[in-house]
């Protein structure tokens, strides 16, 4: 019997009621939001439930939305079920001011260098992680650069004056 | 008297074993890694990794550019089998824009990309046979990626960063030079089958290559699926995961094909896995080569999707009809719609499962890119693996796991 997305949704909702929401199926891939309170409960259970069985993390990363006050900043978690072949897409939100997330490397090892990553380019602070460190870019970078407030540099600006390597 | 003695640090008398830094520019290393290892006398104790020496941030310049802008930043990802990641990109982008792409594209598409998978396997495993001290394998191989480099000159024009194919399809239909270069390639006689096979005799029941891998390196399929490994790393430890059975894109459900898996996640293992999955390249190349010969008349020439406000028309076109100057002026101004979505896409890149998760908000650019870059998930396993190893097994445990420092730092 295969896994299907209203299933997924159905286990939750029974074990979660009312905690998750935004249930959505972009392409195909069923998505949805948690708090962030609840993010490690809500993986632990995708990963241990017989029928779940969410076991591999395909992907981790981070999205800033600075027009959502308060919930700035969204942890993405791709998971995968290899038996089933079912992917879910699962979100929690945080205040950028105090951008505290648990880390999910306790479940999953492949989740260090992925939350360091994303601690390097957002600042999203997990709580638990082993070694909360910049990865990417260098030790003495004092802010966190994939932010949308630092824009790229224009493209078509023309008050620089480089002799050396012309613009 | 304590200041006439230059002060050393608190417990370095004492400390009975030595620290070693392996790279960054380390010729052992194939890139720029950093482990600093803790050695005593020549086994390790304990290692710690350092990556992103050539981050280029890509992530960040993809959310300034138009989609098919992007397509050469994803070439140096992997930069040893770029055209899978091209067309990885383009499956992505014609996922979030509703394109499909006719079956001769979709056969084209799989030829490049086995051959692509090809020329990095090779190279990984003939560079495991340099690293155990076999230099002459590498050297009968490499005149083979040399004439999949020219197949790819045919097609696009570019051989190591190829930027190959659009959103659509491709940028040409294959001249015929390139079929011919790629029976040639095939050729059972003289092609790369028999060097292939020359190779594995000299290497896969080679007793000293056999005792330097067997055991070097090895890792449990639980472990394995814990660190994120994906690709050959994953099937050698017996998981016999792949995307293109698992999520067939570009028709690869068209095909017949075998998962190679192996069984203790080792050297040998990985390397025996990487042989078998280019023997199983050889044979969907052949299915491919014969299902695009198979097209006649109009179909034969089919190259890419019809779908002009996405795909760059021909530059005859844009100087001669009104409709493709629009199209062009309109792709190239990044002014074509953009449905707002987001999107996960993955395909089976030599390394392991290379992911684009896409946020368009409908603006011209993406509003958020990431890569999974396979590379990246599995080298945090390396400390783990090469712990209580030997340093000259450290060395040839890294190239077996085909670290890309491109793929690393994206």
């Amino acid at each position: 019997m295969s896994l299907t997305n209203e299933r997924i949704q159905q286990r939750l909702n029974e074990k979660f009621p009312d905690q998750l929401y935004n249930w959505q199926e972009p392409y195909g891939m069923l998505t949805f939001t948690g708090s962030k309170e609840i993010n490690l409960k809500v993986m632990q259970f995708l990963f241990d439930d017989e029928e779940l069985n969410f076991r591999f993390l395909s992907d981790l990363q981070a999205v800033h939305y600075p027009n959502q006050v308060g919930e700035e900043l969204a942890v993405v978690y791709h998971l995968h079920n290899w038996v089933s072949n079912v992917r879910i897409r699962f979100k929690v939100f945080t205040d950028i001011k105090q951008p505290d997330v648990y880390s999910a490397t306790a479940l999953y090892q492949s989740a260090n260098f992925m939350e360091r990553e994303t601690y390097d380019f957002f600042g999203v602070n997990f709580i638990g992680h082993p070694n909360l460190i910049r990865i990417l870019n260098v030790d003495e970078m004092d802010y966190f650069p994939l932010r949308k407030e630092y824009p790229l540099e224009d493209q078509t600006r023309i008050d620089k004056d480089d002799e050396m390597f012309g613009r | 008297m304590m200041n006439d003695h230059i002060l050393l640090p608190e417990g370095s008398i004492e400390k009975q074993t030595t620290t070693l830094n392996l790279g960054p520019t380390h010729p052992a290393t194939h890139g720029v890694f950093q482990n600093v290892l803790e050695l005593d006398g020549e086994r390790i104790l304990k290692a710690t990794s350092t990556v992103g020496y050539i981050h280029r941030a890509f992530e960040k310049i993809a959310e300034r550019r138009p989609l098919y802008q992007i397509t050469p930043l994803t070439d140096r990802l992997n930069y040893c089998s770029s055209p899978i990641n091209n067309m990885g990109w383009h499956l992505t982008c014609e996922k979030l824009l509703g394109v499909r792409t006719p079956k001769r594209v979709d056969y084209l598409r799989v030829i490049i990309m086995e051959l692509a998978r090809i020329s990095d396997h090779l190279i990984c495993n003939s560079i495991v046979g340099v690293d155990s001290g076999a230099y002459s394998g590498f050297l009968y191989v490499m005149q083979f990626r040399e004439l999949i480099y020219e197949i790819y000159e045919e097609v696009c024009g570019s051989r190591l960063t190829t930027n190959i194919g659009r959103i659509g399809g491709f940028e040409r239909n294959f001249t015929n030079a390139a079929f011919e270069k790629l029976e040639k390639f095939l050729d059972v006689k003289s092609g790369y089958p028999a060097q292939l096979r020359e190779f594995e005799n000299l290497f896969t029941r080679n007793r000293i290559f056999m005792e330097r891998t067997i055991g070097c390196g090895p890792i449990t399929a639980e472990r394995a699926m814990n660190y994120g490994f994906t690709g050959p790393n994953l099937r050698a430890a017996g998981i016999d995961y792949d995307v293109r059975v698992h999520e067939p894109y570009s028709s690869y459900e068209d095909f017949n094909f075998t998962i190679p898996v192996g069984k203790t996640g080792d050297c040998y293992d990985r390397f025996l896995v990487r042989n078998a999955e280019m023997w199983e390249s050889l044979s969907i190349i052949k299915q491919a080569y014969q299902k695009v010969q198979a097209f006649k008349g109009s179909e034969a020439e089919v190259y890419h999707a019809d779908v002009p406000a996405y795909y760059l028309p021909e530059k005859k076109d844009v100087y001669t009809k009104m409709e493709a100057l629009i199209y062009h002026f309109k792709i190239v101004m990044g002014e074509t719609e953009i449905p707002a979505g987001e999107v996960y896409n993955a395909v089976e890149g030599a390394n392991g499962e290379l992911g684009f998760y896409l946020i368009s908000d409908g603006g011209r650019t993406p509003y958020r890119l990431h890569f999974r870059r396979p590379c990246f998930i599995y080298y945090q396993a390396y400390p783990e693996l090469i712990k209580d190893g030997m340093l000259s097994d450290a060395v040839i445990t890294m190239s077996s796991l085909n670290l890309i420092a491109g793929e690393l730092d994206a």
